[in-house]
């Protein structure tokens, strides 16, 4: 496949940056999305030029590293796939892809395609855990758990942080990530004995990381590669309501 | 406390309250309107007299004025909070998939406080005594207007964007208070359908039956 890349390029945090064009040859349809732009690194760095910074690192869907704004959708236009598992099979030959970091205040770019996204690891820190005491773990079985309300915990415990709500969110809200971080524990009796304490900290970090207000466009669900559901964030409300 | 209470989460909780009183008030008004279709002025005038002299009616009117203002104000600070949180635009259009109408709450809504204004000038404020007329012969004011093809049309232009505004509005409404689940959610979905067009479909058939009729 050949292609026809406009990518953002950018040296760092202070500086403008501007879109580059490169045309890139010999893409397979097997590579994914990251390795068409390995292979146009690998492109670059032997003309002796600047590769393009972009972040991964499992390449599996698992870790959140990786994401990009691509034709217009946060991690590419196949819904439920992260970039890394995105693959050039969905492209058509001689198609131009235009390549951009995620856009958000709260989301600086740091070089090119990758983006700080501390603001995440603020929120929680401020309260995204649960309390144990150190030691042996407890037996499993000693707290029982409803089926229905551990699957649900764990659809919002697979959220990997990467951004990508905020990205495709027209207010840059980050509701739907703080929403996955509290129902995970929400949803479990070991999350109750903190969770007003959790919802409160939680959300005053978020307004202070400078995130926007939720308006319930469901850009995010839609956006997802993990599907995390728009119901969470009613959970998120009631509990946050609950906690006063 | 303060940032928990000031919170934009607190300010969405009182930004749906506002929104779903306003959503309980529509109904109340076209039931009054309805009234227009009768030949007889004296029903739609007394109701009209009731709603501007009754106690408790006045009480709820403040109520309401202070509701709008609440639900305007907030709705243009959180708008502008949100718009300057992308300062550089992304260079392809965002294509995410949203919800019908969403991305458009600010103008729908602008559209219908202009409209209100407008509203104002022809009826409240001449309750109030700000402008001049009889304001206790609000049907036959109706009935001159209805007889502006530009006012009809403007009409039901608006009520065409509040129909787009409630659609949303009524659904998002109860997310924001946290009501929302797999079972209820799909048929507040469709609650919000129905009212988002019968509501305006209700006042906007009433020009169209004076004129078909009268
Ligand atoms: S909610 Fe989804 S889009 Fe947002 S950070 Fe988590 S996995 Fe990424
Ligand atoms: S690189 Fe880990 S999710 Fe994409």
């Amino acid at each position: 496949m050949k292609l026809r890349l406009k990518i953002w390029r950018q040296k760092n945090a202070k500086t403008k940056g501007a879109f580059a064009f490169y045309d890139l040859d010999g893409v397979s349809p097997d590579m994914s999305f990251l390795e068409m732009l390995d292979s146009l690194n690998k492109k670059l760095i032997e003309e002796g030029k600047d590769p393009i910074a972009f972040d991964h690192d499992c390449r599996e869907g698992i870790c959140g590293s990786c994401g990009m704004f691509i034709n217009g959708y946060p991690h590419g236009p196949v819904p439920g796939l992260t970039t890394c598992l995105l693959s050039m099979r969905y492209f058509k030959d001689g198609e131009k892809i235009v390549i951009e970091p995620w856009r958000a205040k709260p989301f600086p770019v740091i070089k090119d395609l990758i983006v700080d996204r501390s603001a995440f690891d603020k929120i929680q820190i401020a309260g995204g855990f649960i309390s144990v005491t150190a030691g042996a773990a407890s037996e499993a079985n000693s707290i029982l758990v409803r089926k229905k309300k551990s699957d649900e915990a764990f659809d919002s415990a697979i959220c990997i942080g990467c951004g990508a709500c905020v990205a495709a969110c027209k207010n840059a809200s980050a509701m739907l990530f703080v929403s996955a971080k509290i129902s995970q524990f929400a949803l479990l009796p070991q999350g109750r004995p903190e969770a007003k304490e959790r919802v409160r900290a939680m959300i005053v970090e978020m307004d202070k990381q400078g995130f926007g207000t939720c308006s319930n466009t469901g850009a995010c669900e839609a956006q997802c590669p993990k599907k995390i559901k728009l119901t969470n964030i009613a959970r998120l409300n009631r509990e946050y309501y609950s906690a006063f | 406390m303060n940032k928990i209470l000031f919170s934009a989460i607190s300010k969405k909780f009182v930004m749906a309250l506002a929104g779903l009183f306003l959503l309980l008030f529509l109904p109340v008004h076209l039931g009054i309107n309805l009234m227009l279709l009768k030949d007889d002025p004296e029903p739609f005038n007394n109701a009209a007299h009731f709603m501007a002299t009754f106690h408790l009616v006045k009480a709820v009117e403040i109520l309401l004025l202070l509701t709008i203002l609440v639900h305007v104000v907030y709705g243009i600070i959180l708008q502008v909070q949100n718009w300057f949180l992308r300062p550089v635009r992304y260079a392809v259009r965002n294509k995410s998939e949203t919800s019908a109408f969403s991305r458009f709450m600010i103008w729908t809504g602008g559209a219908v406080l202009i409209f209100l204004v407008i509203h104002f000038f022809n009826f409240y404020f001449m309750k109030l005594g700000l402008v001049d007329g009889d304001p206790e012969n609000f049907y036959s004011i109706a009935y001159q207007l209805f007889s502006i093809p530009g006012y009809v049309i403007l009409y039901w232009v608006c009520f065409i964007l509040l129909g787009f505004h409630l659609y949303h509005s009524l659904q998002s409404a109860f997310q924001t208070l946290g009501l929302a689940n797999d079972f209820w959610t799909p048929v507040i979905k469709g609650i919000s359908l129905i009212y988002a067009v019968a509501v305006p479909l209700g006042f906007a058939i009433i020009p169209l039956f004076i004129w078909l009729l009268k």
